[in-house]
């Protein structure tokens, strides 16, 4: 492909900031597949075949980074060298500890009870979180351009996200 | 120039020419085939007028393979010999396999027992594997289809339920190849249903497809936006389907039977399947009707008649429509998604005609489910209009498909526990990368075992296949950095591969599941159906290469007539000048010499390949219409 592969914001033409206009990346990512997926390639030679598999490829990894608010503010720390989930950076916050061993004690005691609606209590907690995090990080990243700040809230979205992926698996289990 | 018409379908089709393809819908109790007729998708009959096709296939006595109705007429007297819902035993083992004893086959382990190769069923006519039984029911759909299209096929598109594991799908792929099938795509039903029923109405919006077969269930979630149908996620059960409800009523009926005879013996192979075949008319009479009679003479003369009522069929299936409502929640929570943001929601399959499964959806969806297609036609439908679009020919329609993966795919990791590398559900094509360690110190080599499933253990996921990473330099234990990259293409294929970062060693696969054919049988097989000789292999061979060379000569001088300022100068002429070596090879007759060149010509237009890959990106963000670059 080329020397330098764009940036995921580059590939979809949208301005590099954390408040990202979804609407416009979905219909990016489906004029991009509409150009390039392999399916349109059939009947071309090889190696246009290939380019167009590298591209389709490229775009569903950079959508699926993009679309989420976590895998996104963890991605533009990277752009800056930093790993949000390196072992040397900062620690969690004392209370930020604390409520997330509160979540987890309460999910033990619903998967206990087989509690699947408070689960889903839970998991809407959790989103009500998630959503006051996000906010945070527009203006962390985009009006204070604070990366050591923006860092400390991406960690926590991506434990938030860690603890919802969990919720997940225990009513996959219950609901078996 | 028959041969011509069946080559890869890597070739330019000449303008004007319709290239025959068709959808399959290769279904557990009953298959169809379909095709775009003058922009139309239709079903095509048989010269009796039926589009249904029972998936039924008898040995005869004579020698002879019946399928379909006539085969289905005589289930009950030859059960050993005629094979019915064969689809769920596709890429099975013997272990897979539950309630045995209620099925009327033979079964027998395959015959390698170091790769727990497919089961197979012993018949009069020997042995078969279900591939080869539904080898038979493509075969009769193959020759339906060119007898009403009057030409040969230049390939098909063969649905699959979007829950079937890798191995199922090989096996419907070798199915395909046994048939003489030129297989253009393994096709999700449910995207299929989809695209269908979103062309037909014109769909905008986030839709469910509930579908419930004769012997699997899918659930998928689609967004329609302008013609691109993305699945957002997909569920299922590959398992579950039609034959449980009669298999639940079967039991049901045993029950009453034994409770009204003391002395009531085993029942022979004939009786089960005339039971079976029995409940299946009593559940289908009471889709429009509240009472059904089950009456039949068994083998040991004892008479059978019993009344089941609607609200009976109900108790007794009860479970069996729940079961189908824990995937469905399942895809709503992966697609992150509640009900209300569901705009419709689909029947498929002709399980779906039960009105407390209609019932069951209308109450889980809280809207009334959309029935206005023939949930038992839906699915060829959609295949076949995939098929006319991925066989070359200009459609109206102009729709993208963005299938997932329906299970995700990892790697065996010490103790026994599986490291997802692809999540379900992720969008096809694509590729991921995740690096590993050595266990121990001085470690030369690295067993990758590769798994599908949702599981922690790896014993309870399904092993697809097992490579070694040798030379590795001895380090100490963690010191090693193995990349481990997967890749699933747009088929749905996987292949991985293993790199070792300090050295660069590398070992790859493309992943062919230990219950599938090997390349060898297929071969094999092929030779007996066919009988080729070494002499037409060879001038096949020759004019496959020389109209691989003309299509890529042809589409290459399109591209550069068309974009050749996108290189410079030397670059074009590098290009012209492979072309023209391969010009003067495809007048000889070296199949291989030509193979070369080919390959040679693609090298050389990499660069340029990408350059117009990145144009036509930048020309669909800017708006601009993307017609003239197709070639």
């Amino acid at each position: 492909m080329q020397s330098t592969p764009p940036n995921h914001f580059e590939l979809f033409s949208i301005a590099e900031q954390f408040n990202l206009d979804t609407s416009t990346l979905e219909s990016n990512y489906r004029k991009i597949q509409s150009a390039a997926h392999p399916d349109r390639f059939i009947t071309a030679p090889a190696t246009e075949r290939l380019s167009a598999m590298h591209l389709a490829t490229s775009a569903n990894e950079a959508y699926s980074v993009l679309k989420s608010p976590a895998k996104r503010a963890k991605y533009m720390l990277e752009q800056h060298g930093i790993d949000a989930i390196a072992d040397t950076n900062t620690v969690m916050p004392m209370d930020f500890l604390m409520q997330q061993m509160e979540w987890r004690e309460r999910i033990e005691d619903a998967k206990m009870a087989r509690d699947i609606s408070e689960l889903d209590n839970i998991a809407d907690e959790l989103a009500t979180e998630a959503k006051a995090l996000v906010g945070d990080l527009c203006e962390l990243f985009d009006i204070k351009q604070d990366l050591a700040a923006a860092t400390e809230i991406t960690r926590k979205l991506i434990f938030i996200d860690k603890v919802c992926a969990d919720i997940d698996q225990v009513i996959e289990q219950l609901d078996h | 120039m028959a041969l011509l018409q069946i080559s890869e379908p890597g070739m330019s089709a000449a303008p004007h020419q319709h290239r025959l393809a068709v959808g399959i819908d290769l279904g557990t109790t009953n298959s169809l085939i379909a095709t775009v007729r003058s922009g139309m998708s239709t079903v095509l009959q048989d010269d009796f007028g039926h589009a249904l096709l029972p998936s039924v296939v008898r040995y005869m006595p004579n020698g002879d393979i019946v399928v379909g109705h006539e085969a289905q007429a005589h289930q009950s007297e030859d059960p050993v010999n005629t094979v019915i819902s064969v689809k769920r035993f596709m890429g099975r083992n013997l272990n897979d396999i539950t309630n045995k004893a209620h099925i009327p086959y033979r079964f027998v382990e395959g015959s390698d027992a170091a790769t727990t190769r497919s089961l197979q069923l012993q018949t009069r006519a020997g042995l078969k594997t279900p591939v080869e039984i539904s080898a038979e029911i493509l075969k009769t759909l193959k020759a339906r289809a060119e007898k009403s299209l009057g030409g040969e096929l230049v390939g098909a598109v063969i649905t699959v339920p979007a829950y079937f594991d890798d191995a199922q799908r090989q096996a419907t792929k070798d199915a395909a190849r046994l048939a003489g099938l030129n297989v253009l795509r393994l096709l999700n039903e449910p995207t299929a249903a989809a695209v269908a029923y979103g062309l037909d109405n014109a769909a905008e919006g986030t839709f469910v497809i509930y579908d419930l077969g004769g012997g699997t269930f899918d659930v998928s979630i689609l967004r329609l936006s302008k013609g691109v149908f993305e699945v957002l996620a997909t569920n299922g059960d590959a398992a579950l389907g039609g034959d449980d409800f009669d298999h639940r009523i079967y039991c049901w009926v045993l029950d009453q039977v034994r409770a009204a005879n003391e002395n009531f013996s085993p029942l022979t192979e004939e009786d089960t399947r005339l039971l079976l075949t029995k409940a299946r008319q009593a559940k289908e009479w009471l889709t429009d009707n509240f009472e059904a009679q089950i009456v039949c003479k068994l083998g040991n003369g004892i008479l059978v008649d019993v009344t089941l009522t609607a609200p009976q069929l109900v108790e007794v299936t009860e479970h069996l429509v729940s079961k189908t409502l824990s995937p469905t929640r399942k895809a709503m929570r992966d697609a992150k998604l509640s009900i209300e943001d569901i705009n419709g929601v689909v029947l498929v399959g002709g399980a779906t005609r039960m009105p407390h499964i209609r019932h069951a959806v209308q109450e889980f969806f809280k809207q009334e489910p959309l029935t206005n297609l023939d949930p038992d036609k839906v699915v060829a439908l959609g295949a076949a209009i995939q098929a006319n679009i991925l066989a070359g020919n200009k459609s109206d329609d102009d729709l993208l498909l963005l299938d997932v993966t329906p299970l995700s795919l990892g790697l065996e990791t010490m103790g026994g526990l599986v490291e997802k590398v692809i999540h379900r559900n992720s969008t096809l094509p694509i590729a991921r990368a995740q690096e590993f360690t050595t266990y121990k110190d001085g470690q030369t080599a690295m067993s990758v075992h590769v798994v599908q499933g949702e599981r922690d253990l790896v014993s309870d996921c399904r092993s697809l296949a097992r490579f070694e990473l040798r030379g590795i330099p001895p380090m100490a234990a963690g010191a090693a950095r193995i990349r481990v990259t997967f890749t699933v293409d747009a088929d749905g294929l996987l292949s991985v591969s293993a790199r070792e970062q300090s050295t660069g060693i590398e070992a790859h696969i493309a992943v062919k599941p230990s219950y599938g054919l090997t390349e060898d049988e297929i071969t094999n097989m092929l030779k007996a159906s066919f009988n080729s000789a070494e002499d037409d292999k060879k001038a096949r061979m020759l004019a496959e290469a020389r109209v691989d060379a003309g299509a890529i000569i042809g589409s290459i001088s399109a591209a550069l007539a068309a974009d050749s300022q996108l290189i410079s100068a030397e670059e074009v002429k590098a290009i012209e000048a492979e072309i023209q070596k391969l010009q003067q090879l495809s007048e000889g007759e070296d199949a291989t010499a030509i193979h070369q060149a080919v390959d040679a010509l693609n090298h050389a237009t990499e660069a340029f390949a990408a350059a117009r890959m990145d144009a036509s990106v930048s020309r669909a963000l800017a708006g601009k219409h993307l017609e003239n670059l197709d070639l």
